[in-house]
């Protein structure tokens, strides 16, 4: 019983102590270093070290000099990225396109060895990591906005034909999409049109064209069979 | 500068089929299957949860011999237009997973975006409506066979037909590159219409004069769409769902199937919609 007469006896004089405002303000200020230390750790862990596992980098086959061919080829983007006759987008270029200009190494780069040795001459697809591959069930027409709207390929795909290598291909661990879909802001903010590929952005551009469709009967507003499948 | 982009006149998307010509082969529904990623079980017997968009099914005028007829009758999702666009489906939908729209008047199915109530199964009148109790299996290397065109649906959400929704699509595409507007009657066709040997199903824009099912049908929007075709009749026409699939016979035993019809009614007569 006595020591529990002394504990109690302790607190009082603990509340005492704070009743009084006496000796406590170094405590105090090691709870608000500590907070401080806290939560900038978990901050940098949510900031900057999850994206880290979030994300998955993988190399695309051999780096691809986007700059040095545009200034080749006469037509600019749909030199190689054309509209099919029937109206799909060939988007990545097959083996073929590709084997018109370059049957022959026609640089000494080691990219262009790497090509010309394993899929030129062994008449194998590149198997290259597309950046804006939509998911599934996205439904996206190019020549609605590109020769419909007359939109420039800047606009979603930013300036990649003046980059001079491949980036690697970033995907999400869980979801397996291209990390260009989300964006390179873990926070979602966007600087560019071309920096995220997420339905809101298509949203907010059409809302700013002033395209507003109004067929669907449940929302009066676009209805989602326009772009999913 | 708001402004609400400039629609062709709203189409109407429907299908006239012809039961004297249907001879049941299946075609269709085979067709659909492979047109649409439809996922099958190693045992597609049990009806209650194999899943078919285009169902055959067949009547029967239930008399005996010499008399017995049979009739195939292939049942698509009918894309019911209800009053205004408010199928039954689109109704009761508490996700905006299924959606009518004016654009097309095809009742539309997103699949990412249904959560599996099946407030829609239970409101379809039809039975169109299939519920995925499991995610698809394919036998192995058939992935490699799916259309790209079509997604592939999860387990735990609801399907149905969506009239070859994504030929519409492919086929703007081609319009959009030749600078035009309006997809031609040939360019949008569904699997089933042009998988039927026996052309008994013709699939287009009911409102269009100059589309082929619009002669056929000559829909009167005076009666609530129904057609003046004295052989035509819709399924449960007396229900109001409005449905954008016509059928065709000149046996009044099958009309007659078509509805609920009591002994002393007689067919082909729209009693008034209450609304």
């Amino acid at each position: 019983m006595s020591t529990l007469d002394d504990k109690a006896k302790g607190v009082m004089d603990d509340d005492a102590a704070h009743a009084e405002g006496g000796e406590d303000t170094g405590a105090g200020g090691f709870i608000i270093l500590f907070f401080i230390i806290g939560f900038a750790a978990s901050m940098v862990l949510g900031w900057v070290v999850f994206p880290q596992f979030l994300y998955s980098q993988k190399q695309q086959p051999f780096s691809f000099n986007h700059a040095l061919h545009v200034g080749e080829v006469g037509d600019g983007c749909e030199s190689c990225h054309f509209f099919r006759e029937d109206g799909s987008f060939s988007g990545i270029p097959k083996l073929a396109q590709c084997t018109e200009c370059h049957e022959e190494p026609m640089g000494e780069t080691e990219d262009e060895a790497i090509f010309v040795e394993q899929y030129v001459t062994r008449d194998r697809e590149v198997p290259w990591l597309s950046y804006s591959r939509q998911p599934d069930c996205v439904f996206f027409s190019h020549v609605a906005h590109v020769v419909g709207a007359k939109m420039d390929c800047v606009t979603c795909h930013g300036h990649i034909g003046e980059s001079e290598s491949s980036r690697p291909y970033e995907y999400n661990r869980v979801t397996g999409y291209s990390r260009d879909i989300w964006g390179k802001n873990i926070a979602g903010f966007k600087r560019n049109s071309w920096d995220r590929m997420k339905m809101d952005d298509c949203a907010q551009c059409h809302k700013e064209a002033g395209i507003i469709h109004t067929s669907s009967v449940q929302t009066e507003r676009d209805a989602c069979f326009v772009c999913h499948k | 500068m708001k402004h609400e982009q400039q629609h062709n006149p709203p189409m109407k998307y429907g299908m006239a089929i012809d039961l004297d010509k249907c001879t049941g082969c299946g075609a269709c529904m085979v067709a659909c299957m492979s047109e649409n990623n439809i996922p099958f079980r190693e045992d597609e017997s049990d009806k209650l949860v194999s899943i078919s968009w285009m169902s055959v099914f067949k009547l029967t005028n239930g008399k005996a011999f010499p008399d017995t007829e049979i009739c195939y009758l292939p049942r698509p999702c009918q894309h019911c237009e209800g009053h205004g666009g408010h199928s039954p489906c689109v109704s009761v939908c508490p996700a905006t997973a299924t959606d009518y729209s004016a654009e097309t008047g095809i009742v539309s199915q997103i699949y990412t975006r249904c959560f599996g109530c099946r407030y829609c199964m239970g409101a379809c009148p039809y039975h169109a409506r299939y519920f995925n109790w499991w995610d698809p299996v394919w036998p192995e290397g058939m992935e490699k066979y799916l259309s790209p065109n079509v997604s592939p649906r999860m387990r735990g959400v609801v399907e149905k037909c969506s009239f070859c929704f994504h030929r519409y699509q492919l086929a703007k595409n081609k319009a959009y590159l030749n600078d035009e507007r309006t997809v031609p009657e040939a360019a949008y066709q569904t699997a089933c219409t042009q998988a039927c040997p026996a052309g008994a199903i013709v699939f287009g824009d009911l409102n269009n004069p100059a589309h082929q099912v619009h002669q056929i049908v000559k829909p009167d929007p005076r009666k609530g769409n129904k057609s003046r075709n004295p052989r035509a009749f819709r399924l449960l026409e007396r229900l109001g769902t409005n449905p954008k699939v016509y059928y065709l016979s000149s046996r009044e035993w099958v009309r007659r199937a078509g509805d609920n019809y009591l002994a002393h009614e007689k067919t082909g007569q729209v009693s008034n919609v209450h609304h």
